[in-house]
């Protein structure tokens, strides 16, 4: 079985681990294998690069050096947060010798290396340009047929790389949503900011541009949101009855990991999708499409 | 080292910035702005700031950068690299937006009340103790910090989180730490940053 060195990230270990068991759950159903790489460590996130520069680009770097040592080539990632963090590492350390120099002096003190062997990369750009949309098709059991989807990227999938999706407009979930037989609607907003960690900072901005996205989907006819990103699931499931108190009306959308939605049309195990986890269900928009025909 | 609190004089904190954000890959593309504004109009959150991104660079020119570190900008920046990539001179406005947030905080150099720099600090020592981020623990000590009362506000949802077992009460340590430490502490050495004056202090959010 093809094997790809994985980095789940920290908020895949608790707080949306339905992100984490459905994306391991769909590699096996299409015939590779996630192999986390050995004790990794926080990403920085946003977070840690708005404190300190040099130390953020280290502690990265670790987990770069890791994946190297475990083996030369891809690293994916999930959540897009460590998606970009990582990629943004790997690429400043290879385009600035100074900061390389000072990065690997750093975690020379812990005899660790990173000589920029490492791709980082996101699942969704291995399902869809590894595996393929053909392959994908080929697999599945259970076509979404008369499903609506909004397919969310958020930011930081696309940009600023804008590595295997367009950063304006990206397109990869929404042909991937048509693979397993769901419709993708016209959602204008789908690579807008949800607002990200400005929900618990300064929590009006945020809820504004969250409901902005949960409304426009609404509007474009959406059964449910499928998303590629954990802070965005968050967003986008936790605040709706805020958004009913604030704006009038209740969204009353799920959101979903779009490895979720791929499990569903794969019929692979619900258990194994963390299905139900979620705080607005998903399973009544679903229930055509599972296992037990929505009979629960 | 100096005293990371101290103010430092306008001509000093420009010289800081400027050497920073050359040392950004194209990073002297800084240069090149001809304060067209599609930064400001591509910002999700510029309707909020008090100097939109085209301002800030503006501001910059103009030797004003403390007015826009004491004002609200950088922290409504969520980070969502629109500018960075529309940009038709190539700037890296959200690395220049981690440029300043950074100079904030060594600084001091945020308005009151401001409470994402104390989520950023926070977040750092957390991740500097046990190598991953504990979420709950963050937020914990967040509210605590900025608002109290915060917390019976998360609550029910806290309680909803838990019950679908997404609630990690527990910090999870990695094997590395004492890597991580010795990777930290060489980093440290690395930079002519001044430390901050209280890093590892307990107590958060004294900045005035």
């Amino acid at each position: 079985m093809k094997q790809y060195l994985y980095y789940p990230g920290c908020s895949l270990e608790k707080t949306n681990f339905s992100f984490d068991h459905s994306s391991r759950e769909v590699a096996r159903g299409l015939g590779f294998e996630l192999k986390e790489i050995e004790d990794w460590n926080c990403c920085g996130s946003t977070s840690y690069m708005a404190v300190r520069e040099l130390r953020s680009f280290a502690i990265s770097a670790r987990n770069l050096a890791i994946a190297e040592r475990m083996g030369k080539g891809d690293l994916v990632t999930v959540c897009t947060a460590c998606y970009t963090v990582l990629a943004k590492t790997h690429t400043y350390l290879k385009e600035n010798a100074e900061l390389r120099e000072k990065v690997n002096h750093a975690l020379a003190a812990a005899d660790m290396k990173y000589s920029g062997g490492v791709k980082v990369r996101h699942l969704l750009d291995v399902i869809v340009n590894d595996v393929g949309l053909e392959a994908v098709k080929g697999k599945v059991t259970k076509p979404l047929a008369g499903l609506k989807v909004a397919c969310y990227y958020g930011c930081q999938l696309s940009r600023p790389h804008g590595t295997f999706d367009d950063p304006e407009f990206p397109v990869t979930m929404d042909h991937l949503a048509k693979a397993l037989g769901a419709t993708p609607v016209d959602f204008p907003l789908k690579a807008k900011c949800c607002g990200g960690m400005m929900m618990t900072t300064v929590a009006d901005v945020g809820l504004k541009l969250t409901k902005d996205l949960l409304y426009c989907a609404k509007e474009a006819g959406a059964d449910l949101v499928i998303t590629c990103c954990p802070l965005c699931q968050v967003n986008l499931e936790s605040y709706q009855g805020k958004i009913k108190k604030t704006f009038g009306t209740d969204p009353a959308l799920p959101a979903i990991y779009f490895t979720q939605l791929m499990g569903v049309a794969l019929g692979l195990p619900e258990k194994n999708l963390g299905l139900g986890s979620e705080l607005v269900d998903p399973r009544p928009a679903l229930a055509k499409y599972l296992g037990n025909g929505g009979g629960r | 080292m100096p005293d990371a609190t101290a103010p430092r004089s306008m001509k000093e904190l420009h010289k800081i910035f400027l050497e920073d954000v050359y040392k950004i890959p194209e990073g002297e593309n800084i240069k090149q702005c001809i304060q067209c504004g599609t930064c400001s109009g591509s910002c999700p959150t510029s309707y909020a700031m008090d100097f939109t991104p085209r301002e800030i660079i503006a501001a910059f020119r103009a030797g004003m950068l403390d007015r826009v570190l004491k004002s609200n900008t950088v922290w409504m920046c969520a980070s969502c690299y629109y500018c960075t990539v529309r940009c038709p001179a190539g700037i890296k406005l959200t690395d220049i937006m981690y440029e300043l947030k950074r100079l904030g905080i060594e600084y001091g150099l945020y308005p009151k009340g401001t409470t994402a720099p104390v989520l950023s600090k926070t977040f750092v020592k957390m991740v500097d103790k046990y190598g991953r981020s504990p979420e709950m623990e963050l937020l914990s000590r967040y509210l605590l910090t900025t608002n109290p009362l915060g917390m019976v506000g998360m609550a029910p949802m806290g309680a909803k989180l838990f019950f679908k077992g997404r609630l990690g009460i527990f910090p999870k340590r990695i094997k590395g730490q004492k890597e991580i430490a010795k990777i930290l502490k060489s980093a440290l050495a690395e930079t002519e940053e001044p430390v901050e004056a209280k890093p590892e202090s307990p107590k958060e959010g004294g900045h005035s």
